[in-house]
């Protein structure tokens, strides 16, 4: 353990400069005060805790949540029959698929992001093709809603679901879909109590990196919500960069570190098993 | 009660397994012996369902199990490297069958009982797989294919992982359950002191086909090939006008020079090798290129010189003729 400990110490260091500093300067801002200009001063209040009660941004920080869950979810499910057939193909489909995966990587987000206005807007790619078959008479409102930013918000995230999930299956021992079969498990069965169980691991890196990337995602939000889909890190980001109260921007930043941890947490406790903490003690 | 009829096997168009027809008896202990890739395991994972013959047709009760699912197969396989469950503790993984069956709770609990009982887990039985040791894990696997009540139990070289020490005991511990719970056990292992030991018949495989089939004691005394006769035992072969014969290595007389007795063979003692309770002469036979090993009676007391020159007989009726 002492070893280990010491061998440790560059990710630790690392740790506390880039991370558990800048976290206790955003705590420290958030209970100062600011002048007349934005500028930062030494005045230990609450004022900026207590504007976060505003109805307007309770809402916002509700919204958020439900969005945030909503993609997490959406994510999920779409990810997990996509990671179970590439792990399940041969060995030139499977790495197509991983390829496929990846290649949006390789161009710009942002420029992927327009993409989808030019698809999504009223004169778009697709409102045009519903209006040239007939489906719809006038173009449909796509752009700038809340569904506009849940498809941004999965589109962008689902490799953060799908490759977790895919190295849980594949690291997975077949056998064990054989004994469940030969125990009597039809496919459906031995899924449900075998394969399920032990891909929860991948399940969780997955959701937990899709839900807090999607918590403090503001492009899109910016980009396909228009002003009517503000979440709250696009307040964050308004009360830093353009309304300079940086007070209130970090008392917001801390008030969805410390939600983002409770949720993770629960989350956590929901998913593991007696078996994972049985082996955790012991390990 | 268990019958392959011609079953084939191919792999990409390699031969796997050459026709093979077999009767499996109830209740019998049935063990297929060969070194790996001899196609013992594909039979087992046949039976089991997880590979589909090539060609031939496989029946359990006289009923076609061939195009069946491993999962309606009235049998339970035994794994190599066990399969346990990881999430699921020792309880959990012997319900396993049962639950997937739909059996009332009550008659799942008393099963289990009943087969961590015989497999002497019963203080283990919250325990994961990931907290007991190899040969508890095996018993685990033991006890979560009984507790089905199988017909038939396969097993695939259940033994293999374990240490010498363990699997002497769990073999005895193995046959003896196969005896109080009457059920047919197809075994298979590469092992051929642990198929001698256990088995009522013995199927001697080798590159996809039978070489032989019979009782440990018929295997042993009257090989029928070349290959039975050395895999199977140890064993000398010996060579008259084109005809192959073996003499067991505790059939061999070792005769002194001095001795003046006239014998079959002589060659140089290369090397005296004492086993505890028996020593074996290693000799070299002269003009034959290959060296014959001698087990000597307990009561001799002769001391032996490596290099010396050592007769070699043996009583015409102790050899064994091979094949044709």
């Amino acid at each position: 353990m002492k070893k280990s400990g010491l061998s440790m110490l560059p990710v630790f260091l690392w740790l506390c400069l880039f991370l558990v500093v800048p976290m206790l300067i955003v705590v420290g801002i958030s209970f100062m005060g600011r002048d007349e200009l934005g500028n930062v001063v030494l005045d230990f209040n609450l004022d900026a805790y207590a504007l976060f009660f505003d109805p307007l941004y309770l809402g916002i920080y509700w919204d958020t949540i439900v969005l945030s869950v909503l993609t997490t979810a959406l994510c999920l499910l779409l990810s997990y029959p996509l990671a179970y057939y590439i792990a399940n193909a041969g060995p030139r489909m499977q790495t197509w698929g991983l390829v496929l995966i990846t290649v949006p990587f390789w161009i710009n987000f942002l420029i992927r992001t327009y993409a989808w206005v030019l698809l999504l807007r009223t004169q778009g790619i697709v409102n045009e093709f519903l209006l040239s078959i007939g489906l719809i008479s006038e173009p449909l409102q796509m752009l700038y809603t809340k569904g506009a930013v849940l498809l941004g918000m999965v589109y962008t995230f689902i490799p953060f679901m799908v490759l977790p999930i895919f190295v849980a299956l594949e690291q997975m021992d077949k056998r064990l879909l054989e004994a469940a079969s030969d125990l009597g498990a039809s496919s459906w069965k031995a899924f449900w109590h075998i394969t399920l169980p032990q891909t929860k691991s991948g399940i969780m890196t997955g959701s937990v990196l899709v839900y807090v990337s999607t918590t403090g995602m503001f492009v899109v939000t910016d980009i396909l919500g228009g002003a009517k889909s503000a979440m709250i890190s696009n307040i964050i980001q308004s009360q830093f960069l353009g309304a300079r109260n940086w007070p209130f921007g970090s008392a917001l930043s801390v008030i969805f570190v410390i939600t983002s941890l409770i949720l993770i947490a629960l989350f956590n406790r929901a998913m593991t098993s007696r078996y994972q903490r049985v082996r955790e003690v012991r390990s | 009660m268990i019958e392959l009829a011609a079953v084939e096997k191919h792999f990409a168009g390699q031969v796997a397994l050459h026709p093979l027809s077999l009767t499996i008896k109830e209740g019998e202990f049935l063990t297929l012996l060969g070194p790996s890739g001899c196609g013992k395991t594909t039979i087992l994972r046949m039976i089991a369902g997880f590979e589909q013959p090539t060609s031939g047709k496989i029946l359990l009760d006289g009923k076609d199990l061939t195009n069946l699912p491993p999962n309606r197969r009235d049998l339970n396989l035994v794994f190599q490297h066990y399969a346990l469950f990881p999430h699921m503790t020792v309880e959990e993984n012997v319900a396993f069958g049962l639950k997937m069956k739909k059996m009332p709770i009550k008659q799942q609990q008393e099963r289990v009982r009943e087969a961590v009982e015989m497999t002497q887990l019963t203080a283990l039985t919250k325990r994961y797989p990931h907290q007991l040791s190899g040969g508890q894990q095996q018993r685990v696997a033991i006890a979560r294919a009984i507790a089905n009540k199988p017909r038939v139990l396969l097993l695939d070289e259940p033994l293999g992982a374990l240490d010498l020490q363990l699997r002497k005991s769990l073999q005895a511990e193995l046959k003896q359950l196969q005896r109080s719970l009457g059920i047919t056990f197809v075994y298979v292992t590469h092992d051929q002191e642990e198929a001698m030991m256990m088995s009522d018949r013995i199927v001697v495989m080798n590159s996809g086909r039978v070489e032989q089939i019979g009782t440990p004691r018929e295997i042993y005394a009257q090989p029928a090939t070349l290959f039975s006769a050395t895999f199977v035992g140890e064993n000398n072969i010996f060579s008259r006008d084109g005809q192959l014969f073996a003499v067991r290595p505790e059939k061999l007389k070792a005769v002194r020079s001095g001795e003046g007795v006239e014998t079959k063979r002589s060659g140089e003692l290369m090397d005296v090798q004492y086993l505890g309770g028996v020593h074996k002469l290693i000799v070299q036979l002269e003009n034959e290129p290959m060296t014959v090993s001698i087990v000597l009676d307990v009561n001799d007391e002769r001391t032996w010189q490596i290099g010396e020159t050592v007769g070699v007989d043996w009583k015409p009726e102790d050899e064994v003729v091979i094949g044709s």
